[in-house]
Order: structure tokens, then sequence, then C-alpha cells
């Protein structure tokens, strides 16, 4: 039952006003596309212990998507942002920098 | 023989007595008993038999950690199983039944178990049921699932009776435990002003400590936790609540309090049970200690009893369980037991301290009372069967030979104290293993962590390791003031109260007894009361290869039972780490689980049942529908006829005339539940060409698109007809159970992909009633309404012509009519704003009499589709079809670049040609065929089973054709027509049927199109 902090309506919600969205920042890839491009868009996701970006929805709440960068071993909370960006913000990497240094994430760091 | 003690019992009331029932026996207690402690006043010492031998069990505990004492309680549809008599509140009145037992409890059948334990060790089951295979369906199975579960489950017929109901709190500390650890933390913390949350599981404060003794502050326990109570209770900031125990600790401070509100007064009005959902900045574990048994041939014995158990029943309740009492113990808390036992007049007739050096000044008491002390000695075995006959003596460090025997009734066994680290560790709080004390204790350095990153849990007291009364208090002040900081407040600088208690020795580990017990004794030394788990089975565990202790757990069953381990786990896991030759620590414990104790199921549900256990999504029709026949079914969250019935009428037959009443003459469908979503803004075009397969841009305002939805996978997820209200503005219907699903969709592309697209989405499903007026006489049924109130909308087939709209008035009514079908008859579709619904359809029905009209349901609905040839959504889909499959490749754009499902569409098996596609189903004989059946063809597949070639979709009887029809996915289908398909029934005939066009009725779309 974890608590995010929803960056639209500004409220801690908590987790049965959400509905979890999956990775954060997939890049989509559409007709042309070559078939391993269409594989790693449609299935291949990351499963790390320890930092995560995913997107949430404040579903029963403003309705509208954000992103959250935790860390699913201790489920602690680095920061969440806006949906309208394709990668994390240079606040919400200090964020996590300063408590895991060193960490990466895809081709973020 | 247990009985009543002429004085002592603090939690009772000898002026009020109370009547009850065991097994049918009437019985008598005191208010204030508990059911164990009244059982055993009543001489009652076995209380149930145990799970796999169905061996005698007597209680064995005190409080929540009982393994054996459950017994069925109540009757009727207040029946509840596995309730532990030891936490189970004595009321006039009460009926208890024991469990796993048949005839009797005193004479049992299934006992023949325990002469084949040889036969039944651990993994038995694994090992057992493999082969013969056929046996496993005929003789095992049946057998296994007669003789499978705990007690006896409640009459399925029967509703329960109660009451249940949830609170949600937020608080800054929650403290779990109203013992003295938890009132002095819950004081301190309440004294910085932060909210405190105090909750204990019990009726009663204080926990142990009055029956241990010493003194806090100068004053006896029960004298400092009278004062304690009455200054928190006269604090603004705290709630105490007895009776609610915690339950489980979860994410980010949330933790569930189980309240048992009326367990003990069954029939008040109000709820049974509160399921307390607490937010909490902070959490003291104040849950104490768990005395551990010692591992001896024949301590499951009914007689044989935890120590500090046997105290309780003396002090707390004025019981003795037996006369004639040996004491086993390797630590100096059980002397304790001795003494009191003694000053009650119990003839106490051994100390056996496993340690040599014995106890320490406890022990002199003992001495001096005139107790047998007997340094390095053990019990190498407890005789008797439904009671403690006999008690032979051995060395502590031998093999348990050399024996003495002495007679006695009852035995009281300690093996050091384990504090509950339940709460600590439920959302991954670390233990450390404490050697001195031989148990885990919290870790502070790895607590569990909140949002932030910090420890959000903080252990007090006993839960934290301290067992002395001068530690426990110091160390419950220090908490306090931790949790308060933590939680953002400054607690008062106070000095912590003071605790005081006789020194002790220390402990010594014993995880056997005797030390280097012979098999005859290991496979007597029960680890796991109720789920029949012994040292000899897990250290067969360990040589067959078990090495992790969550492995060894699940192939022995130890610790799997309804009390999880509470009185086996640290014993069992010292046993596997033995056998391994591996340290403690190093097996390491299993995990901790939620909840603390179980939890009722009315509880969980609170008050989410009957009519609120889900809302039902009503029409504005629904009330004419109710007084006019409907048979309901559930479509998603909304209730829609499935057939409106007459009197006399069957079901079936209602369909039948709907069917053909609505070809021949005029139907009425509500059609409100459609989903309506209105898509506007610049790019809306833009849009809905993503998300449609089929080109919407281009739809020319005032027309109709029928459009198909497909997932980023490719799948067809959702179809619907597509209105251009104007340049900017689209309204999307959706099926019934999609206008939320898909309304998500588009918001979540809008704005997680798109963002920058200007595009609004919203819902107004709800806004607007539809009626669907179907039927060669549709048209004039309308122009009648117009008629009468002197003009209205033209809806000639030249003003209005097919699959295209209109916004007017329709006789009295504000409508918008879309000329749509998915009947293949002369059909408009109109929407009036819901307030007006039912005003519509009531003149529709009035008017519309002279044409014959009838209403009709989704049965209706679904056989004029198939008739038609039109897929459902659900029926001819199921997440694995994509368009193409449906042959709906015409609603495909080829002129778009893109759409989302179109690359995923271009993958290889979605192209493959080999895939199943839609065709019409007829059977030779007329028949019906079974719905979802398989089409089988040629040879078998791997397992011998027959080679599938397709399945049946939809399948209906259709009465304008007087025969079955269905549409199913066929390999190569749509090439194969005229063949005729075998379908094995599961009723054991095989159904054949020719492959057809699935359009069955008016190929030429005559009828729509008037």
């Amino acid at each position: 039952m974890l608590i995010l902090h929803c960056p639209y309506c500004g409220v801690d919600a908590d987790e049965t006003e959400l509905a979890a969205g999956g990775e954060a920042h997939l890049k989509r890839f559409g007709p042309g596309s070559s078939d391993d491009e269409l594989h790693g868009y449609l299935f291949t996701r990351e499963n790390p212990k320890g930092v995560h970006l995913e997107r949430w929805r404040h579903a029963s709440g403003c309705g509208k998507w954000f992103h959250a960068a935790r860390c699913t071993a201790t489920l602690e909370v680095f920061g969440t942002y806006k949906a309208q960006v394709s990668g994390p913000p240079q606040e919400i990497r200090d964020a996590i920098s300063a408590k895991r240094p060193g960490w990466s994430w895809r081709e973020f760091s | 023989m247990s009985t009543r003690l002429a004085k002592q019992g603090r939690l009772i009331d000898r002026s009020k007595q109370v009547t009850f029932t065991f097994n049918g026996t009437t019985m008598r207690g005191f208010e204030g008993d508990t059911l164990a402690s009244a059982l055993l006043a009543n001489d009652q010492m076995m209380m149930g038999r145990s799970f796999k031998y169905h061996r005698p069990r007597g209680v064995v505990a005190s409080g929540a950690e009982e393994p054996n004492a459950l017994v069925g309680l109540g009757e009727g549809a207040r029946f509840e199983p596995n309730q532990r008599a030891t936490t189970t509140e004595l009321f006039d009145g009460l009926k208890a039944a024991s469990q796993n037992h048949w005839p009797n409890l005193d004479f049992d059948i299934g006992a023949v178990n325990t002469y084949l334990s040889r036969f039944l060790p651990a993994g038995f089951y694994y090992k057992m049921f493999i082969h013969p295979a056929p046996f496993w369906k005929h003789v095992y199975e049946p057998i296994i699932r007669r003789s499978a579960g705990l007690g006896k489950a409640p009459d399925r017929e029967l509703v329960d009776a109660d009451t249940y109901e949830h609170f949600h709190v937020h608080t800054d500390v929650l403290v779990i435990g109203g013992g003295v650890a938890g009132l002095q933390a819950a004081k301190v913390a309440a004294s910085s002003g932060a909210r405190v949350l105090l909750i204990e599981q019990t009726a009663h404060w204080g926990g142990r400590a009055p029956v241990d003794g010493g003194t806090i502050d100068g004053l006896s326990p029960d004298e400092w936790v009278s004062r304690t109570l009455a200054e928190l209770e006269a604090m603004d900031n705290v709630t105490l609540r007895a009776r609610t125990m915690g339950a489980g600790v979860y994410d980010h401070g949330y933790a569930l309090g189980y309240e048992r509100v009326a367990d003990h007064t069954p029939g008040v009005p109000g709820p049974r049970h509160r399921l307390w959902r607490i937010r909490a900045k902070q959490i003291v574990s104040a849950t104490g200690a768990i005395e551990r048994p010692l591992s001896f041939a024949g301590n499951d014995v009914p007689g044989v009893m935890l120590a500090g158990a046997m105290r309780d029943y003396v002090v707390n309740w004025g019981v003795t369980p037996g006369q004639r009492v040996v004491v086993a113990t390797n630590n100096d808390d059980a002397y304790r037991t001795a003494i009191i036992l003694k000053q009650a007049g119990v003839d106490v007739l051994r100390i056996l301290d496993a340690r040599k050096e014995g106890g320490g000044a406890l022990a002199d008491e003992a001495r001096g009372l005139g107790i047998r002390v007997d340094p390095g000695k053990a019990i190498a075995k407890v005789k008797g069967g439904k009671r403690v006959k006999k008690i032979s003596i051995c060395n502590q460090d031998g093999v348990g030979g050399a024996r003495e025997e002495v007679e006695a009734d009852a035995v009281a066994m300690s093996g050091g104290w384990s504090p509950v680290v339940h709460m600590w560790s439920h959302c991954g709080g670390k233990l450390i293993w404490d050697r001195a004390n031989a148990h885990f204790r919290p870790d502070p350095d790895r607590p569990p962590l909140g949002a932030d990153g910090k420890g959000f849990v903080v252990a007090a007291g006993s839960a934290n390791g301290p067992l002395a009364l001068d530690q426990v208090m110091a160390d419950a002040d220090a908490a306090g003031k931790a949790a308060a900081k933590a939680a953002g407040f400054a607690a008062k600088r106070t000095k912590a109260p003071e605790g005081a208690a006789m020194a002790e020795n220390a402990m010594e580990a014993v995880w056997l007894m005797p030390a280097n017990a012979e098999v005859q004794l290991r496979m007597k030394s029960w680890l796991d009361f109720q789920n029949d788990v012994k040292v000899s089975d897990v250290q067969l565990a360990a040589r067959e290869g078990y090495e992790s202790v969550e492995h060894t757990k699940r192939y022995t069953t130890l610790g799997m039972a309804t009390d999880q381990g509470k009185l086996s786990n640290i014993n069992g896991l010292a046993i596997l780490a033995d056998a391994l030759n591996a340290d403690i620590p190093q097996v390491g414990t299993t995990t901790f689980r939620p909840p603390y104790t179980p939890i009722s199921m009315g509880a969980i549900g609170g008050e989410a049942r009957g009519e609120v256990f889900q809302p039902v999504r009503k029409t504005p029709i629904y009330d004419w529908s109710n007084a006019n026949g409907a048979d309901w079914e559930p479509v998603g969250q909304w209730r829609r006829p499935f057939a409106y019935v007459r009197p006399g009428e069957s079901v079936h037959d209602a369909v039948n005339r709907e069917v053909k009443n609505t070809r021949e003459n005029l139907g009425l469908l509500d059609a409100s539940t459609l989903g309506k979503l209105i898509v506007k803004g610049p790019d809306a075009g833009k849009f809905l060409d993503m998300l449609y397969t089929n080109m919407m841009s281009t739809l020319k305002p005032g027309k109709c698109r029928y459009g198909l939805m497909c997932s980023e996978n490719g799948f067809l997820i959702d179809d619907g007809v597509v209105a251009r209200i104007d340049e900017d503005t689209f309204l999307c219907h959706t099926t019934t159970g999609g206008a939320e699903r898909i309304h998500g969709h588009m918001e979540e592309w809008l704005q997680t992909e798109w963002w920058d697209w200007k595009v609004y989405v919203a819902n107004v499903t709800e806004q607007y009633a539809q009626i669907a007026v179907v039927g060669p006489k549709a048209r004039k049924v309308l122009e009648k309404l117009n008629a009468k109130a002197g003009g209205g909308m033209d809806l000639s087939a030249e003003a209005l012509p097919f699959m295209e709209w209109r916004d007017g008035r329709i006789g009295e009514f504000d409508a918008r009519a879309y000329r749509i079908s998915f009947s293949g008859e002369l059909s408009y579709e109109i929407a009036v704003p819901a307030s007006q619904g039912l005003a519509f359809w009531e003149a529709l029905v009035d008017a519309g009499k002279e044409f014959g009209v009838m209403p009709y349901g989704t049965e209706t609905l679904h056989i004029l589709r198939a008739e038609k040839g039109f897929i459902m959504i659900g029926d001819e889909t199921d997440g694995t079809v994509i368009p193409q499959d449906l042959g709906l490749g015409w609603a495909i754009s080829k002129k778009k670049d893109d759409y989302l499902g179109k690359r995923a569409q271009e993958r290889s098996h979605m192209a493959d040609r080999d895939r199943w596609k839609l065709v019409g189903l007829e059977t030779v004989d007329g028949s019906v065929l079974p719905d979802g059946a398989y089409a089988v063809g040629e040879g078998v597949n791997a397992n011998g089973q027959r080679n599938m070639i397709g399945r049946v979709t939809s399948t209906y009887y259709s009465a304008n054709l007087g025969r079955g029809i269905a549409m199913g996915l066929i390999q190569h289908g749509p090439d194969r027509m005229g063949e005729i398909v075998e379908f094995p029934g599961t009723d054991g005939k095989t159904y054949k049927a020719k492959i057809v066009d699935p359009v069955f009725y008016d190929k030429e779309g005559a009828k729509q199109n008037v």
C-alpha cells in the first residue's frame, strides 16, 4: 500500500487511488520498425531490484498519468514527476543519485 | 486433574457465574474466563485432536499462539470453525465443539494414523501419491478430500448473521500491544503532542507483567498499569482500543487492526468485527514475546504446557492444570511457575533444569519453598495417552537412558522466549540472532523503510529482545521517544520508569531433550503440534537434501498450520541447522506474513456485501423493464434485460417471440448502456485515425462510420459507430462493457504519448438514454409521434439516409437520431437526455401499439446480429483475435501510415494464413451447436489429443430461420465453404456442421436500407 505524491493535483495518494501502468519512458515503435525493435517495445521490460522508473495513474483521483522513481527493494520513493517527458528530469536524477550513487536504468543514470 | 483453585484469578469475577456447553455437556465458568480456562476448571484438558495423526491434544498456551485448542464455536448462521479457546472470552450460553475426530473426541477412528506414523513420514504425500497414475483420480484424491481441512465449514446454505465494518484512521504513532512496554511507549509518544493510537489484542491491559511480578517505579505492575492507563485516557490525542489485534504492517506505514467488537456478546446490535485500516507515520511494535516449547518425547500429551501459560492460568483465572506438576526448563523464568504453583498449594514434584549450573535467585527461592531442583536433568519421555501419567527423567547430556520415573499429571516446559517480530518483519524489517537469549530479534539497523527511505517501525520491550523488566521499561521509553521524533514531534525529556525484577542466570539453548536423544524419542518429540511435525521429520528432510528452511517448511508442513509456527519455527530451524551442521542465523527464518492470527473473512469484506458489494448501474428505463417482465442479465456493472418474459411464457419462448416480432413488426431496445465518448479538438480527427483501424478524419459531419479499435499488440479490443458532430467533434460509441476502459485507453495515449495534440475526451455515457427503434415499422411509429406533436425531424430515407445522423425534435423530445443498425432491419437509434429517457420510451410503447411493438432484450439483440453475421466483442474476440481473422479487412485503412496495432499485425504469426478465420456454421440436422465447442481435424497432438482446427464463438437458435445458427473460427475456414466439420460436445455426442457464409439472413442488406 504505497503512498505516491500526484504531481498534478498535489495529493499524497494512497495506492487504492492509483493504477499501476508498468515501465516508464517506453519508446514507441510503429510501422517501418524492425522485428527486434517492435519486440523490445512490446515485450522487453526492466525488472530491477533497486531503482525503477514507473508509470502510475491517479485513476480514482484527478485521472492524470504520472511517473514515479522508486526502489523496488526498499519501497523508497525518490520522487514523482509529470508524464509529458521522455526521461526523468534532472532534479529526479539528482534525488536518486543522492540516495543511490552510481545508479543506472536503461540509458539514464 | 485440572481444577479451579479456591483463591487467585485476577481476571475473573467469582460472583458472576456463566454457563456454557462443550460437546453438548453443560459446564460452568466465571465472567472473565477464557473458554480454555473454563474448560480447565472443568477438568477438560483434552480439547481436540491433531491434523495428521489425530493425536489427543490439550491446551498448551494461554494466548494467540495456541496451536491445539481449536474449537467450532456457535451454531447455525453464527457457527465458526477453528476458534482458539485461549482467545475466546467466555459468555453465558456459549456453545463449543471440538474438532478433527470421528465419531467423538474420546474415541476417534482416525487416531489409527498415529500407529501408522512410521509409514507417514515427512514428504509422504509427495512420495506416495505419484504412482500409479490412475489411482490419483479414483482412489487418492477422494480419500484426501474427505480427510482434508481443519474443522468443519459453515453450512453453505446459511448466510453469516453478523455485520462487519471498516474504519479508516490516520495517526502519527500507532502502538501495537498494550503490555507495560506498549503503555509506556504510547505515554511518552503522546507527551510530545503526537496523535497516538494504542491497540491491544486481549480485553486487558498490561500484558504479562502483572503475572510475572516485579515492580515499576516502586509500584506493582497492576498498580502501574492502572495509573498509566488513567493518564492515557485523560489525553485528548490518545485513542485506546482493547480487543484489537495488530494484524499486519504494510508498505509506507499502512497497518491493519482487527477489532473483535462483539465476539463475547453475540447477537448484540452492531458490528461483530471491525477492520481498522490505519495510516501511521510511525509504528511501535510492542508485541511481547512467546515462550518456546522443549522438544522431548511425548511433549504433545495433554497436560504438557508452556510454563508461562500455566502461570497465567493460576494467576489470571485461578485454575491449576494439574495436581502433581513437573517443571522442565533451560532458563530461570520457569521457576516463577513452580513458585506460583507451590504457593497456590499445588504439588511441584521437580524442577528439571537442563543447565548443569542450574538457576539463580529464583532457584534459591524455589528451594526455599521446598521444591526439589535437579540441575542437568531432562525429561526423557512423557507417558500417557489422553493425559500425562508418568514422567521418565534422564540426564540432559545423554541419549535418554538410566531413567527414573515419577507419576505426575502435568508438565510445565520452557525453552526460552522469542520476541514476537511479526510487525517488524511483515514489511521487510530484518532480524539478528541473539546468542545469549537464543532468539531472533529486530536488527535496529535494518528496519522496514517508508517512502522517505527511513525506518517506520520501532520495536519496544520484549518484542525487541529484552526480557527483564528493568530493560523492558527503558527500551519501551526510548522506543516511544524515537517514534515521536521520527513522526516530527519532540517528546518531553522525562526519565524512563524504573523496572525492578529478580536477577536471572543466563539461559542455555536446548533444542533437543535429552541432547542426544535416540531415534525412538525423536520420533515422539513434537515441533509443530497442530500439523504433527516431529524432530525426526525435519531431520529426515535434511537427510533427503532439503537445505533451505522455506523448502523444509513446505516438505514437512512445519509451521504451515493455522498458528503459522508461532511455537514451532525457532525449534524447527534449530533442528534443521543442527542436521545441516550450519549456524542458526545461516539457516534463517521463514517469511513472516500477515495476518498475525487469522482474521475473519467478514471483517475483510466489511460493509461490502449484498446490495453494496458492487454498485449496480441502471438505465432510466430500468424500473419500467423491471415492471414488465425483464429477466435481468449482468453486463459489466449494468443490468440489462435478457428478455421481457410475459406471464405463462418461458424465457426461451419470450426470446423467440421477440426475435420474430422485431423482424416482422417493431422492436424497442434500451441501448442506453452503450458507451458514448465525446472526442473534441483541432486534432480529434488525427487522434481517431490512430485509435481506429479505419480512417475517421475523412468522415463528414452528419455521417456515421463503423470502426474497430486494436491494442498496440494488434488484437481487437472494441468496436462501435463513430458519428462526426462537427469539424472538431466526434461521438464514439463503444461496447457496453468498454466505455470506461476505452475512455482510459484514449486518456493514456493522449497524456503519455501524444501530449501535444489538442484533444479532449469526455465520457457522456450516462448523459443520454438511447433507444433503438427497430423493424419494418420503425419509421411509422416515429412519424406518428411527430404527427401528434405537429411536426419534427424529417425521418424519410432521403432526409436521413442509412449511416447518417440528425439533431432535432421527435414528438415532444429533443433527440439525436442515428440511422444505424445492429440487426439488419430498418433502425433508428435515438438518443434523448437521460432525464427524458423513460418518457420517450413510454411514448414509443404507447404509439407503437398499433404496429405490434414489443421491447426486446440482449438475447434477441445477439440473435439478430448473428443472423446478419455481425461480430460481438467478447464472443468473436477473446484478446487473441485480430480484425483480419474476422473478415473485417474492409474496415482497415490501406491509406494510413500508422494506427495502434498496425505494426504488430505485420508480425509473422499475425500474417500466418493458417490462422483460424470467421465463418458461419450450420448443423446438418438443424440443431444448436454447443457454445465454445472445438472443431477437430485429422490426427492427434503430442499429448494424444485430437488436433483442433477451430471453435464455435457464437451459437443460437434462430426462430426466424427455424434452425440453429452459429459463427466460429476455423482454420482456412473461408476456403472451405460447404465442408462438414465435427465438433465433439462435452455431452459425449459429436455435432456435425457445414461451413457457410456468416451472413444467414438478408445477404443483400436490403432490409436495413429502406
